[in-house]
């Protein structure tokens, strides 16, 4: 039982909050690429941007004497979304509209986006300097060991609070995405211009609005999961610059401009780099009374080693592309 | 348009005096060598974006395969590792690596005794399982028997300019590989495959200190030229034996770069650079003209790869220190695409005046900051607002944003650079 609960542990609640943190970035990506048709780098900093003003609203909100229940990142999350899509509208306003105006090819907005994010980073550690804040300073971060010896467990079950409210938050903003998307006219309006933008023009949707209700979904969704990784881990300028590739693997491996292949390669690509870097010899441990002296199992037993857990995002990306290019969720693909 | 590029490439030289004038000949020399490996890279680039229209954001991957290809070649020997068991193990692993691979092509192979459908993929996917395990059953003790005993495996003590050649060869190697398989995706694809792929390379050169010696870093590499201190031996004083042997670097890559240049000139005004033209413009009509789409898209993106490979070799010759933890997308990636953006993609003096401008912005953003900052802190601090606090860090990071409105405001304003392709018509 230790083992399994050891499993739990280390892959299922890892596996679970990376997974949500990577849908959640990847629902952004994959509705642009589906509406304006290109990929949008500077996402990264939307996420890493969004967490900063969660995190400046927290502070102010510290400040001011405002106490609650659960920790302050999830308080003002609801406020920091909204500010969050109105810079994800505005860096639309500024940069990409005009070139889409010209009617610049989407590889003019890909390398326009990295301009954006170029400059957003640079912004951002201007401001704040290149050290690493904590949402924690002030206030504790609860940990519940839940005690499993009743189940013949010698380990308890480690959960933070943030990674409770993150999952619940993730699952009510998947459903509400979810009925969003088929339910209102606007989300089927949205997916209508995803399969045929000129078909949709014609058929008399508003695409203007489409294409701002669009960057207002990504950048309060962007927004919520750069919170989130904040409170999971550390917030620094660098925060999802460093991620961005495994989330775009997501999109990808679910199938570019697909909402719900979004969320479901966001929880592959998770569960898959936290099983790799997984040490299965923790596991399978009981197996070496079994086992004959010569096959007795190593210390060490992970598929691949730590340093290279970002690898194999890349990999899954690959393989991927080599075998099935429209991914799990028959996205674009040309 | 001649007139154009002589003026931008006048104001170019007035830039470049201006800048040694302020910040002085040492600091200017040795920014002008980074700026002519730059501009190789940037003509690496050029071939692959601008002639081929291939997106490549893999270009730091190719750059640090060139650092480690120098380090390995030019590096003295290490009679530790070659006195040890090392080599023989390492023999060991790459028997197991073929073993692997021999395994996995085998199981491609499948269909032809019947094996088809799901149960080959089943068993190509167990194939590739299988060969993994025993490779990392080999490698594994093979590293740290080496990193334990020997430190890593040192060089060859060869000269650089093999080393400079080899890290060319490298890039290829790695580049036929990575076009083949992200060749024929769509742009956006493409683009997120190579930087996947540079990825996977910065992560390997990284972590595998038996090989590279990863973040402990390897120096001092040699140089190809003869160093300051050869010329100080010979009774010269330190600052124009410091001049004399950055000017020998800098005339052996001016060299390299003039053949590279008058190369690709060639090829490019020739029928091969019409078809490349022809596939950029309209692949599917060139198709159709009978041309293979995919393999003269190979052909250049390995081009420009070998070019880039070389590029980075020098670059890490000439600071004779191999540090992979210094390379980032950012520094390496973005700032070459920057380069060829603004210097005007499809045409190479652009993609050079681009390289050597966007590079000198880039350094000199650093100490301008500096300087801008000192003089609004002293401004808040007299009328009593406080000083900005640790502007030495500060400043350092105005240079990505400085960057990003670069590119930006030259794709708003100048979108096909400022010396852009020229289209000749014929007949």
């Amino acid at each position: 039982m230790t083992e399994l609960i050891f499993f739990i542990n280390q892959v299922v609640i890892a596996g679970a909050v990376l997974g949500s943190i990577y849908a959640l970035g990847a629902i952004g990506i994959t509705l642009i690429f589906g509406i304006l048709r290109f990929a949008h780098f500077a996402h990264s900093e939307l996420m890493t941007g969004g967490a900063f003003i969660a995190f400046l609203l927290a502070t102010l909100f510290a400040a001011w004497g405002v106490t609650a229940p659960i920790p302050m990142g999830f308080v003002v999350l609801p406020l920091a979304m909204v500010l969050g899509a109105v810079f994800a509208l505005g860096i639309d306003k500024g940069f990409y509209a005009p070139l889409r105006k010209r009617g610049a090819k989407p590889v003019t907005l890909l390398i326009a986006s990295i301009g954006v994010t170029l400059m957003i980073q640079g912004l951002i550690r201007l401001f704040f300097g290149s050290g690493s804040y904590s949402f924690f300073e002030n206030e504790p971060k609860d940990v519940f060991r839940v005690d499993m010896s009743a189940l013949g467990s010698t380990r308890p079950l480690v959960i933070t609070e943030p990674q409770i409210l993150m999952i619940a938050v993730t699952a009510i903003a998947v459903i509400a995405l979810h009925l969003f998307l088929t339910r209102s006219r606007l989300g089927k309006a949205m997916r209508a211009m995803a399969d045929n933008a000129d078909l949709a023009q014609v058929s008399g949707i508003n695409t203007a609005l489409v294409v701002r209700v669009t960057w207002v979904i990504a950048g309060a969704l962007a927004c919520m999961a750069g919170t989130m990784l904040a409170l999971d881990v550390t917030l620094k300028p660098d925060l999802a610059f460093n991620i961005i590739l495994p989330i775009f693997a997501a999109a990808i491996v679910g199938g570019l401009g697909q909402a719900y292949g979004a969320i479901a390669g966001g929880l592959l690509i998770g569960f898959a780099e936290t099983l790799a870097v997984f040490n299965w010899s923790m596991v399978l441990k009981p197996l070496n009374a079994v086992l004959p002296e010569w096959m007795q199992l190593p210390q060490t037993l992970a598929l691949v080693p730590t340093e290279y857990k970002l690898t194999v995002a890349f990999v899954i990306l690959v393989v991927t592309l080599l075998v099935r290019p429209t991914g799990i969720f028959k996205g674009a693909s040309s | 348009m001649i007139r154009r590029s002589l003026t931008l490439f006048a104001g170019l030289f007035v830039l470049i005096l201006v800048i040694g004038w302020f910040m002085g000949v040492p600091f200017t020399s040795s920014r002008l060598v980074e700026a002519a490996a730059y501009s190789l890279i940037a003509m690496g680039l050029n071939i692959q974006w601008g002639y081929g229209g291939l997106f490549n954001f893999g270009i730091m991957g190719f750059m640090m395969l060139g650092g480690v290809a120098v380090t390995f070649i030019s590096y003295p020997v290490n009679p530790q590792f070659w006195g040890s068991d090392g080599p023989w193990m390492l023999g060991r692993a790459l028997i197991a690596f073929g073993a692997g691979a021999l395994l996995v092509i085998a199981a491609q192979q499948s269909h032809r005794v019947g094996v088809r459908g799901g149960w080959k993929m089943a068993l190509t996917a167990l194939a590739w399982f299988i060969g993994y395990c025993v490779y990392r059953s080999q490698i594994d003790p093979a590293a740290a028997y080496i990193e334990a005993n020997a430190g890593w495996v040192g060089g060859l003590g060869g000269h650089p300019v093999l080393g400079w050649i080899f890290g060319g060869v490298l890039a290829a190697g790695a580049a036929y590989i990575v076009g083949k398989i992200t060749l024929g995706l769509r742009t956006d694809y493409l683009a997120i495959a190579t930087i996947g792929i540079s990825e996977i390379i910065r992560a390997l050169v990284k972590n595998m200190d038996w090989l590279t010696r990863g973040t402990l870093t390897v120096s001092p590499i040699p140089w190809p030229t003869p160093l300051p201190g050869d010329y100080q031996a010979g009774g010269m004083d330190a600052q124009t034996a410091l001049l004399a042997a950055r000017g020998g670097f800098l005339l052996l890559v001016l060299v390299i770069f003039a053949v590279a240049m008058f190369l690709i000139s060639r090829a490019y005004a020739g029928p091969w650079g019409r078809m490349m033209r022809a596939i950029r413009d309209n692949h599917i009509s060139s198709a159709s003209m009978g041309k293979n789409v995919t393999a003269r898209q190979l052909e250049i993106f390995v081009f420009g790869s070998v070019l880039m490979g070389i590029g980075g070799a020098i670059l890490v010759s000439f600071v004779q220190i191999n540090d992979p933890s210094s390379y980032q997308p950012i520094n390496h990636t973005f700032l070459i695409w920057v380069m060829v953006i603004v210097g005007g993609a499809g045409n190479n003096w652009g993609a050079v005046f681009g390289a050597v401008l966007i590079w000198l912005v880039w350094i000199i953003s650093d100490p301008l900051a500096q300087l801008l900052f000192g003089t609004i802190s002293h401004w808040s601090g007299q009328i009593g607002w406080g000083e900005i606090p640790d502007i030495q860090s500060r400043a350092s990071q105005m240079r990505i944003f400085v960057l990003g409105a670069v590119i930006t405001i030259a794709l708003r304003f100048a979108p096909r650079g400022l010396i852009p392709e020229v289209v000749r018509r014929e007949g």
